[in-house]
């Protein structure tokens, strides 16, 4: 039976001091069911892809003495550290966004202060995606110095070129 | 003729009960003569076989009369007397005192989250709004009226059995930090009450009360604390219910 067919009035509606009225009448989207649901789908992916990136940063070949420039320019060299690290960026952040959307929702008790700090956060986080995958897709592994050295630490195959 | 009954044994002590002394430790508000609350503390003479609502029972009747709390029938049914006992969500007439720690003062509190009127009365309008607006009663559909009673099998009654043992004390409501910082949440209870109709297959307004909890302030605003599971007083699995009722309205939307 659909909603609409049926139009009952709950007991003593009509009747009931304004001040206890839900401020929010049902909004008939499913934002937020939508956002719960996002929040348990990317949370088991982040777990993989967050630890599979610290091992093969942290312990595969030299561990943490081997990480630096080459390392990080070397992985975004190959399409697959491309897609795994763009696909992090994206799910941490909005992840974390409506995570941090909820707790400011918590915290704040005026509209204004909660408005202000929602805006903060949304900037901050389109900034940081925005940025992100521009470094993702436009990295210069093979930089050179003034003189056209190339940079120390430089991953191997700008050698070879 | 007359017949004696003799008690088969006897004892000197029988139905002599341990006493004890307690202190219990109030948070009160007069808003007559103090505009903030404050805490006051009694020390009273208990035995082992009192609840915590006999010692309220004993201060107002014997020390303090302006002690001020709602309690109706004493014995976990009415759900009057949700309070914050040693800072979780109990009935003060299914506490025991020899259960708690005596060797220290027991606090007692309103129930948090609801406007608090006197002591440990709190305005529970805004909970009982939630409740109606989840349309706690049977929708069924007219043209299929029966001409006897609505039959349903044991199994179908099983779906929804613990939540028909409501008895709207807001035991849980008040224990949810989400509903503290945020009162419009409709809160465990209403869900509660939701899913026991939701869940009976006779009812024909699922779909409505479904709709009503996918709102901004419905189920989604559960973050899993079982605070509500653990503060009730019927043992319901409060967090369960709401679980089920956020899987029915995904099955129903996607
Ligand atoms: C490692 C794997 C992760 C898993 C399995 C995971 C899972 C979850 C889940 C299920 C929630 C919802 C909790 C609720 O609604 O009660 C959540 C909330 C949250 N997550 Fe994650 N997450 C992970 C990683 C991250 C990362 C990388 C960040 C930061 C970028 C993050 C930040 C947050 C925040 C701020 C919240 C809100 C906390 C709250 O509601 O109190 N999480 N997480
Ligand atoms: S679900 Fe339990 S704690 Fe909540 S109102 Fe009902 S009886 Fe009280
Ligand atoms: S007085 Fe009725 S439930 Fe405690």
């Amino acid at each position: 039976m659909s909603a609409q067919q049926l139009n009952i009035a709950a007991p003593r509606s009509g009747d009931i001091d304004p001040k206890y009225l839900r401020q929010s009448a049902s909004s008939s989207s499913n934002r937020e069911m939508f956002k719960w649901l996002f929040m348990r789908i990317s949370g088991p992916i982040l777990l993989v892809l967050i630890f599979v990136h610290l091992f093969s940063n942290l312990m595969v070949g030299d561990g943490v003495h081997g990480l630096n420039f080459g390392l990080v320019a070397g992985k975004w060299a190959s399409p697959l550290w491309q897609i795994w690290d763009l696909t992090m960026l994206w799910l941490a952040m909005i992840h974390g966004t409506i995570g941090v959307g909820t707790i400011i929702d918590d915290y704040t008790s005026k509209d204004r202060t909660r408005v202000g700090f929602k805006v903060a956060l949304y900037l901050a986080s389109v900034a940081i995606i925005v940025l992100g995958t521009l470094v993702i897709f436009t990295f210069e592994p093979c930089m050179t110095d003034a003189a056209g050295n190339l940079m120390d630490n430089s991953p191997s195959f700008c050698f070879n070129q | 003729m007359t017949t004696t009954f003799e008690p088969t044994s006897t004892t000197d002590n029988a139905g002599a009960v341990d006493s004890f002394t307690v202190t219990v430790q109030v948070r009160r508000y007069q808003p007559e003569f103090h505009e903030e609350g404050y805490w006051e503390s009694w020390t009273v003479e208990m035995h082992g076989t009192d609840r915590v609502l006999d010692a309220l029972h004993k201060i107002k009747w014997e020390l303090d009369g302006s002690l001020t709390f709602r309690r109706s029938c004493a014995h976990g049914i009415c759900g009057s007397d949700a309070m914050r006992i040693n800072g979780v969500n109990r009935l003060a007439c299914k506490v025991l005192l020899k259960d708690l720690d005596t060797s220290k003062p027991i606090t007692v509190e309103a129930i948090k989250g609801l406007p608090v009127e006197k002591d440990m009365i709190v305005d529970m309008e805004p909970f009982f709004q939630s409740y109606r607006e989840i349309m706690p009663f049977l929708i069924a559909d007219e043209s299929k009226e029966p001409t006897r009673e609505r039959l349903q099998s044991a199994e179908a009654r099983e779906a929804f059995d613990d939540t028909t043992k409501c008895i709207l004390c807001a035991a849980c409501t008040s224990s949810c930090p989400v509903f503290w910082t945020d009162g419009q949440y409709f809160g465990p209870a209403a869900i509660v009450n939701a899913h026991r109709f939701i869940f009976d297959d006779r009812d024909e307004g699922g779909d409505m009360r479904l709709e009503v909890l996918n709102d901004k302030e419905g189920v989604w605003r559960c973050r899993t604390t079982f605070n509500c599971t653990d503060a009730c007083p019927r043992g319901i699995q409060v967090t369960k219910a709401i679980a089920e009722v956020k899987q029915a309205i995904l099955a129903r939307n996607i």
